[in-house]
């Protein structure tokens, strides 16, 4: 451990040595905030390397201040103009004076009251009251989300497989629609024939399912294909950064 | 033949080649090409290309809502992308309402609008042409209020300016009142929740962008529940070429997409001569152990 704090010092010290120096590269930026940017992206990236002191620290850096923006970003936008400001209107008049003199709209004491029960959870005494406001939650979630999903992504979903399988566009055939057409529906049939396990997967019904399967390893495929394709661009990214904004090697 | 191992075969070697020479090998996939700014020619897809007609088909005027749905560990995928919109947008004179999600994507309005609107376009006017209304909490929830109205969650702009008293605002009621949503981000809250509770039941176009890692699971949603999607830096890369098709001035501004294309192409080449690699010393290595295991006459 000791060791650890030692190389992290050492190297803070060193960042900061090259900072001071500006590395006797012209283009080289002399933003403190783009160095403390660089140093942290190679901390991080060293862990590709092995597990050392420098992405612990980042790492650790990493989920404090994150924490610390979400409270703060929690209070200032979503408290105070829509709580507090509501409840009592002239407290906010340092912050948000165009709000301060509408008149008190009290029916938020009952959010307010739902919050305050959640924080209950805090306390050794009674964290059962928390329950409560969990309740409220998962059943409005619970609720909301139901009448949506079945409408868009159940309902919705067959009434978006349910195409023509042969097109027809400017009064000829369309090889290419009716193709991709054929594609989707016989996609979505083998995929569900897949995953029905009341019949034995046996005969043309076993067909079906093996090309299910197949359509299944080629989504995944182009899943992780993407997956890839979204890695490397932070990678991309990153580079760009060290030797774009940091080094002032590209142009 | 292996120095350390005499016995270990060429294809034993490669089996276990130790991870970091890997990712050696992507560095300086992405590195090289980053240095000699290679870069790809992108032609837009009917996928991005809905995107860009539908914002060019836009009267003057229209209410566009942008909602910014990520975070600073996306940026480097999903800001092209609100670069090239926001460009696309300034240059129809679209009234561009920017609101955020996520929290992270309070800061990131911010940013945009600094980059690409005040420098780009230094007439727009804030709170005529363009609006930040910031962050709120509330994922789904928040979405399925301002489906009815508007201005109960935003009763101020991020500036801190009653919600009225925001010129663009006046005859806002609620989501209806928009001739476009475009969700950016691909997370969770993001273009799904915008589809699931703000498109189908508004019956209000929605379109957007995502990240590579969530754009597969928005592809069913195309073309009926959504316009159009711009997945991955791909996305970005096409619909950047299409602006540029249609407003050639744009050439000369700023195309991280674009840019970025060359070394994915290269780090992807690697990736798939590893894949290829591995593939065959997988299969070398089982052929063998089924061979000694006759020979052991384990199989008879």
């Amino acid at each position: 451990m000791r060791k650890d704090l030692v190389w992290l010092f050492a190297g803070i010290l060193f960042f900061g040595l090259l900072y001071l120096l500006n590395w006797g590269v012209k283009a080289i930026s002399t933003d403190l905030l783009v160095w403390i940017g660089a140093f942290l992206t190679l901390a991080i990236l060293s862990f590709l390397y092995q597990d050392n002191a420098f992405y612990k620290f980042a790492e650790h850096l990493f989920v404090g201040v994150s924490a610390a923006y979400w409270m703060c970003m929690g209070f200032w936008n979503t408290l105070v103009p829509n709580l507090i400001a509501k409840l009592h209107p002239p407290i906010v008049k340092g912050v948000l004076p165009a709000i301060a003199e509408k008149p008190p709209e009290y029916w938020y004491i009952i959010p307010a009251a739902l919050g305050i029960m959640f924080l209950m959870r805090l306390s050794p005494k009674a964290p059962w009251i928390s329950r409560w406001a969990l309740a409220f939650i998962v059943g409005t979630t619970t609720g909301l989300n139901l009448v949506r999903y079945l409408r868009s992504d159940f309902l919705g979903q067959i009434k978006s497989t349910l195409i023509p399988v042969i097109v027809v566009e400017n009064g000829s055939l369309s090889v290419g629609g009716s193709f991709s057409n054929i594609v989707i529906v016989v996609g979505v049939l083998c995929g569900l024939i897949y995953f029905f396990f009341s019949k034995e997967h046996k005969g043309l019904f076993g067909v079906a399912s093996r090309v299910g399967i197949y359509i299944l390893m080629i989504t995944f495929g182009a899943s992780f294909g993407y997956t890839v394709m979204a890695r490397i661009s932070l990678l991309v990214g990153r580079m760009r950064f060290l030797l774009g904004d940091w080094m002032g090697l590209l142009q | 033949m292996n120095p350390d191992n005499p016995k270990m075969g060429f294809f034993e070697t490669i089996a276990n080649i130790d991870r970091r020479v890997i990712f050696l090998f992507i560095g300086f996939a992405v590195i090289i090409p980053v240095l000699l700014s290679f870069s790809c020619t992108e032609e837009a897809t009917p996928i991005v290309q809905a995107v860009y007609d539908e914002i060019e088909s836009l009267p003057e005027g229209s209410k566009v809502l942008i909602s910014f749905d990520y975070g600073p560990s996306t940026v480097p995928e999903v800001q092209p992308m609100i670069d090239a919109l926001l460009r696309h947008s300034c240059e129809k004179n679209l009234k561009m309402y920017m609101m955020a999600l996520w929290g992270t994507g309070h800061n990131l309005i911010s940013e945009s609008m600094q980059d690409i609107i005040e420098k780009e376009f230094p007439h727009k006017i804030y709170g005529v042409d363009y609006v930040n209304l910031g962050y709120k909490a509330g994922n789904q929830g928040l979405i399925n209020v301002i489906l009815t109205d508007m201005k109960k969650m935003y009763t101020t702009d991020a500036r801190g300016s009653e919600i009225d008293a925001v010129p663009m605002m006046v005859d806002i009621r609620n989501l209806k009142s928009f001739d476009l949503i475009l969700s950016m981000g691909g997370g969770f809250p993001g273009i799904k929740e915008w589809v699931l509770f703000g498109g189908d039941p508004g019956n209000i176009p929605v379109a957007g962008g995502a990240t590579a890692v969530s754009a597969p699971l928005l592809y069913p949603y195309y073309p009926r529940q959504l316009l159009g999607l711009l997945g991955g830096i791909k996305g970005a890369a096409e619909y950047e070429s299409a602006l540029i098709k249609g407003y050639p001035k744009f050439k000369t501004h700023s195309h991280p997409a674009i840019d970025m294309m060359g070394p994915q192409t290269v780090a992807h080449i690697v990736i798939v001569f590893f894949i290829v690699i591995g593939n065959i010393t997988f299969f070398i290595g089982r052929k063998r152990e089924e061979g000694e295991k006759r020979e052991g006459g384990v199989i008879k």
